[in-house]
C-alpha cells in the first residue's frame, strides 16, 4: 500500500500525517491522531456516529479517504468546545437529556453543528431531516431535536 | 415519635431531583472512553474469527498451517486448545467449536496478527472441512420428535437449579404453571379467544459494536477490557472455562455504547481471552464489524406463542392456557431464563384464577438468544394484550373497562400463587387512558387515512437468580467530597448519576460532591451481579445507600463522642455535621480523614472514613417444578401502561404514530427527568420493533445484516412527542421506594400499536412488525382495499 503525506487542519491545528491510500478519515482521526471522540459504528456510512465537519459540512468520516482531506479543515467533537466553554449545541443536548450511552453523541453534535452553520434557524422538520442519518438507540430522538431547536434559539 | 425519626424519614435532596447526568460533559466533548478508544500501543495484536458458514455441521478437519505461516500472524487457535464449557445458566458451549458447528457464524478458529488486515487474510488460509447435518430452523419443528438432536450431551451439562432441560430432546428448559383447573373453567366462559403469534428475531443494535481486548501476562494473570454489562459475570465464567482463578482474572469495563442486553453475560469476550492465552504478554483486540454483529451477537429470540383465554359475561378473566416455544438458538446463554420469566409472568398483569402454561426453550440452528430489554415480556405481551382486546370486544366491553376489572391490584393473587405487592397499575391505566383521550375519536387528517387508538398494560419482574447481589463502598476525601465504588455499569440508562444521587442523599452532601470510581474494574470495584434486569437503581441503590449510611454512622459516632452529645441529635446536612441540640456545625472535610481530638486532649478519635454496603434479596423462594407455584417468585414487579394514536394510510399501508403516552409505576423516581427519558427512549425502541424490525433468517443465514436492510427508527419515524407519566407507589425494599424502569418502557408498545391499528381499520395484523407492506396486504386480504 503506497503511503501519502497529507497536510490538513484538524480542530484548528495544522497537521502533517502519513497515510496509506486506503485509510479512511475516520481511521486517520482515531488511529493516527488518537482523536477517539469520533466513533466507528458501522464503517459503511449508515449510522452517522463518525460524523465530522469537513470544510464546514458534515460528512461520514468512514466514507472519506484520508488522502481526500489534503488541505481540508476538519472539526471533530473534540474541537467543538473552546477554552472549556461548551458549544451551545453541547450545552443544549445536556440540558435536554439528549445523551444516554453517548456513543452516537459525537456524530449527532457534529451533524447538528453543520446544520446550524448553514441554517441558523431550522424548523422542526428541517432538524429531523438533517439528523435522519444519525442513528440513536437510546433517546428516542426527542431530546436531540429539542436541543437543536434550543441551540438555534441561543444563537439568535 | 421523637424528632430525630421525623428528620431522618424526610426524603433528602437530591433524591427525586432531576440533576444533570454525571457523565454528560465527558460524553459531549468526546472525552468519554469506550472500549475501542483505549490505547494499547504498537504491541497490540488484532484478532479475527473464522466462522461457520453452515447452520449445522460436523467439523471433520481443521488445517491452520497455512494461516500460521502467513507473515504477521502471531497465533492461530481452534477448539482443540480450549476443552472447557461455558454458559451462564446452562453450560452448553465451548469458546471455539470442537466437533460441531450449530449456527452460521459459530466460531471455529481465531487468528491474532499484527494488523486486522493480515488477521482477515489468514482466515482465508484456514481450511475447514464440514459434514453438513440436517438443521433445525424453526422452534416448533425443533420441539418435535422428528427434529435432529442438536445437543446429544444435554443431560451432562452443568445447569442452574431452577432450569429444567429435557435430555434426549432439543428442549433446554421447560417451565410449567398449573394453577387452578383450566379445563373445568372453559365451560363457564362466555367468550373464549384462541390465537397464535409469531414474534420474529430482532437485534439489540447498540451503536457501539462489541469490542474486547485481552492480555495475559507471563505470570498467567489475565486482564480483559470490554464493552460489558457484566464484568463480574465475565470474570467468573471465563475464568472457570479456562481454568483460571477468579483472583487472577481482571475485567475492566469502560463506558458501554448501548447494551440493551446484548453485552450481558459472556458473548464474544471469551474469544479474545482464549486467543490471548496463546500470545502471552501482548494485548489482543477483537472488534466485531457491524455485519459480524448482525450475524453473531445475541438476538432477541423468536417466539411462537399460543394463547387461549376466556372470561365470563361480566368480563372477569376465568382462564388462560398458554404455550410458548422460544427459538433459543444454538446455545442458551440466557434463553432458558427468558423462558422461565415468561412462564411465571404468563398471565400478563391480570388476576386469573385458572392458568396453565408451558414455556419451552428450544435449541435451533439460529443465532444465540440473549437477554434483550424486556427479557421475554415484549414478545409475550405482543400477543397477550391483543387477545385481551379481542376478548373484551367479544363480550361487548370497552377495552379500558375490561382491563380496569381484571388488572392486578395490591393484594391480587398472582399466577404463581403469591400476592401482589402495592402497585400503581390501576393508576397507570387511568392516566394513560386519560392522556390519550380514550373514547374520543378524532377525524383522520386526510381522506386516505384511518385513525385509531390502542392501549396495552404490562408487568415485568427483574429476571435473575434469586440471590443476585450488589455491593458498594463510599470513601470520604480530604475536602469532604465522596468517592463511590460500584460494580454496576453505565450503559446509557444513567446508573452512575443515580448512584451519585443515592450516595449524596444517604450521606447528606451535595450531588456535585460525588465522584463515581470509573471505569468499573473487578480488581477495585465492589461486586455486582450484572447490569441487567432493570435492577441497579433498586439493588445497587440499596447497597450504595447502606454504604453511605455506614459512613455517616462512623462520622456521627465519632462526633458524638468528641462533642459529648447524643448521636440522635446529630445529622449531616449539605456537607456539614450539625447538632440539632446545640446548633453547632462543622464541615465534613475537617474530620473525615484526620479524625477529631478527644475532648480532654487525651488522644484522637476516628480516622479515614470508608463505608461499605451490600444488598442481596433473601426472600425469593423456589417454585414447584410441576406447578410453578410458590411463596414468592420474584423480588417485585414494575407495572405500567402505554397508549398510542395512529393513522393508517389506505394507499400504502403505512402506519404513522401521531402521539404516544406512557405511564409507569416506578415506586419513587430518584431522577424524574431520567425516568421520563427511559420511558421515551424505550417506547421509541418499542415502536421501532412494532413497525420495522425483523432479523430475517433464511436457511439459518441472516439476510439483512446492515442498517440499510435492518431498519431501526430514525428522527423521521418518531411521533412529535411522548407524554411520559410517573406513578409512584413505593416499593417496600427499594431505596426511598424506587424500583426499576429501564426495560419496561418497551414492553407494551407492540400490542398498543396493534390495538390501535385494529381500531383504525378493523383488522388484526397479528404478528409484528407492522410494516407498510404487511398492513397493506392484510387490508387487501380483508377486501378493505383493492
Amino acid at each position: 500500500m503506497s503511503m501519502h503525506r497529507i497536510f490538513l487542519t484538524v480542530n484548528g491545528e495544522s497537521r502533517r500525517v502519513a497515510v496509506p491510500s486506503n485509510m479512511s478519515l475516520l481511521q486517520m482521526l482515531r488511529e493516527e491522531l488518537a482523536l477517539t471522540g469520533t466513533k466507528n459504528g458501522c464503517a459503511a456510512g449508515e449510522c452517522g456516529a463518525c460524523t465530522v465537519l469537513m470544510n464546514g459540512e458534515p460528512v461520514n468520516s468512514c466514507m472519506v479517504l484520508a488522502v481526500e482531506c489534503e488541505g481540508s479543515e476538519i472539526v471533530t467533537v473534540e474541537g467543538l468546545a473552546h477554552d472549556g466553554q461548551l458549544d451551545p449545541i453541547q450545552q443544549a443536548i445536556i440540558r435536554h437529556g439528549g445523551v444516554q450511552c453517548g456513543f452516537c453523541t459525537p456524530g449527532v453534535l457534529m451533524s447538528a453543528r453543520g446544520l446550524l452553520n448553514r441554517h441558523p434557524d431550522p424548523s422542526e422538520d428541517e432538524i429531523r431531516e438533517a439528523m435522519v442519518g444519525n442513528l440513536c438507540r437510546c433517546t428516542g430522538y426527542f431530546p436531540i431535536v429539542r436541543a437543536v431547536q434550543e441551540a438555534a434559539g441561543m444563537a439568535r | 415519635m421523637s424528632s430525630s425519626i421525623s428528620r431522618s424519614d424526610k426524603i433528602p435532596s437530591p433524591i427525586g431531583v432531576s440533576v444533570p447526568r454525571i457523565d454528560a460533559r465527558e460524553k459531549v466533548t468526546g472525552a468519554a472512553q469506550f472500549a475501542d478508544d483505549l490505547q494499547f500501543g504498537p504491541s497490540l495484536l488484532h484478532a479475527r474469527i473464522k466462522r461457520s458458514p453452515h447452520p449445522h455441521a460436523r467439523i471433520t478437519r481443521i488445517d491452520v498451517r497455512r494461516a500460521r505461516d502467513l507473515r504477521g500472524v502471531v497465533v492461530v487457535v481452534t477448539g482443540e486448545d480450549f476443552p472447557g464449557y461455558i454458559g451462564l445458566y446452562l453450560q452448553d458451549r465451548h469458546i471455539f467449536c470442537r466437533d460441531r458447528v450449530r449456527y452460521v457464524g459459530d466460531p471455529v478458529a481465531g487468528v491474532a496478527a499484527i494488523s486486522e488486515e493480515i488477521a482477515e487474510q489468514a482466515l482465508d488460509l484456514i481450511d475447514v472441512t464440514y459434514e453438513p447435518l440436517p438443521a433445525v430452523l424453526d422452534a416448533v419443528f425443533g420441539a418435535s420428535r422428528e427434529a435432529p438432536l442438536l445437543h446429544p450431551d444435554l443431560g451432562n451439562y452443568i445447569v442452574a437449579s431452577f432450569i429444567f432441560p429435557e435430555p434426549g430432546t432439543n428442549i433446554s428448559n421447560h417451565f410449567k404453571i398449573r394453577k387452578g383447573d383450566v379445563s373445568s373453567a372453559w365451560p363457564q366462559c362466555a367468550a373464549i379467544v384462541e390465537r397464535e403469534y409469531r414474534i420474529p428475531h430482532i437485534q439489540h443494535v447498540p451503536i457501539e459494536t462489541h469490542v474486547a481486548i485481552a492480555k495475559v501476562e507471563e505470570s498467567g494473570k489475565v486482564t480483559l477490557w470490554g464493552s460489558s454489562q457484566s464484568p463480574f459475570a465475565q470474570r467468573n465464567l471465563i475464568a472457570k472455562s479456562l481454568g483460571i482463578s477468579q483472583s487472577d482474572m481482571r475485567v475492566i469495563a469502560p463506558y458501554v455504547g448501548g447494551g440493551f442486553g446484548c453485552k450481558a453475560g459472556v458473548s464474544m469476550e471469551a474469544l479474545a481471552v482464549a486467543i490471548a492465552t496463546k500470545s502471552r504478554g501482548r494485548p489482543v483486540k477483537l472488534r466485531l464489524t457491524r455485519e459480524e454483529e448482525f450475524f453473531t451477537a445475541f438476538v432477541r429470540q423468536g417466539l411462537v406463542a399460543n394463547f387461549k383465554m376466556g372470561c365470563d359475561q361480566d368480563g372477569r378473566l376465568l382462564a388462560m392456557e398458554n404455550r410458548f416455544l422460544w427459538d433459543g438458538g444454538a446455545y442458551t446463554e440466557y434463553g432458558v431464563n427468558v423462558t422461565r420469566a415468561a412462564g411465571y409472568s404468563s398471565s400478563g398483569p391480570y388476576e386469573v384464577p385458572n392458568v396453565s402454561t408451558d414455556s419451552y426453550c428450544v435449541y435451533t440452528n439460529h443465532p444465540v438468544g440473549g437477554p434483550m430489554r424486556g427479557f421475554g415480556m415484549p414478545e409475550m405481551h405482543a400477543g397477550l394484550e391483543q387477545c385481551i382486546d379481542e376478548l373484551a370486544e367479544k363480550i361487548g366491553m370497552d377495552w379500558v373497562e375490561f382491563r380496569r376489572r381484571n388488572c392486578l391490584k395490591t393484594g391480587s393473587t398472582l399466577v404463581t400463587g403469591s400476592k401482589m405487592h402495592p402497585t400503581g397499575l390501576p393508576e397507570c391505566l387511568e392516566k394513560a387512558a386519560q392522556a390519550i383521550e380514550w373514547g374520543k375519536k378524532a377525524p383522520p387528517s386526510a381522506p386516505n387515512l384511518r385513525r385509531g387508538k390502542g392501549l396495552a398494560l404490562m408487568w415485568k419482574a427483574p429476571a435473575m437468580p434469586p440471590n443476585a447481589g450488589s455491593s458498594a463502598w463510599v470513601r470520604l476525601n480530604e475536602d469532604g467530597t465522596l468517592g463511590v465504588g460500584v460494580g454496576g455499569q453505565e450503559i446509557g440508562q444513567g446508573s452512575f448519576t443515580v448512584a451519585a444521587q443515592i450516595a449524596a442523599g444517604a450521606l447528606g452532601v451535595p450531588y456535585e460532591w460525588v465522584r463515581i470510581a470509573t471505569p468499573v474494574d473487578t480488581q477495585y470495584s465492589p461486586y455486582e451481579w450484572q447490569t441487567v434486569a432493570s435492577r441497579l437503581t433498586w439493588s445497587m441503590g440499596n447497597a450504595i445507600a447502606a454504604a453511605a449510611r455506614s459512613a455517616k454512622q462512623q462520622i456521627l459516632d465519632m462526633v458524638a463522642e468528641a462533642w459529648k452529645e447524643d448521636r440522635a441529635d446529630l445529622d449531616i446536612v449539605n456537607g456539614q455535621i450539625i447538632s440539632y441540640k446545640t446548633e453547632e456545625s462543622m464541615p465534613l472535610k475537617d474530620i473525615v480523614i484526620y479524625g477529631l481530638p478527644k475532648p480532654d486532649d487525651s488522644g484522637w478519635l476516628g480516622g479515614p472514613v470508608v463505608g461499605r454496603g451490600s444488598f442481596m434479596p433473601t426472600y425469593v423462594t423456589g417454585l414447584d417444578k410441576e406447578t410453578g407455584q410458590g411463596e414468592r417468585a420474584v423480588v417485585h414487579y414494575t407495572t405500567g401502561a402505554q397508549a398510542v394514536e395512529v393513522e393508517v394510510d389506505m394507499d400504502t399501508g403505512r402506519v404513522r404514530i401521531l402521539r404516544a403516552v406512557a405511564a409507569f409505576d416506578v415506586g419513587k423516581a430518584i431522577n424524574p427527568d431520567m425516568v421520563r427519558s427511559q420511558m421515551e427512549g424505550g417506547m421509541v425502541q418499542g415502536l421501532s420493533t412494532a413497525l420495522f424490525e425483523c432479523l430475517q433468517l433464511k436457511g439459518g443465514v441472516v439476510q439483512n445484516p446492515s442498517f440499510v436492510d435492518y431498519r431501526i427508527a430514525t428522527t423521521a419515524d418518531v411521533p412529535p412527542e411522548i407524554e411520559a407519566i410517573i406513578v409512584e407507589v413505593p416499593q417496600d425494599d427499594g431505596p426511598w421506594g424506587a424500583r426499576g424502569i429501564g426495560e419496561h418502557a418497551m414492553v407494551p408498545t407492540i400490542p398498543a400499536v396493534a390495538n390501535a391499528i385494529y381500531d383504525a381499520i378493523g383488522i388484526r395484523v397479528g404478528s409484528p412488525p407492522f410494516t407498510a407492506e404487511k398492513v397493506f396486504l392484510a387490508m387487501l386480504d380483508a377486501g378493505l382495499v383493492k
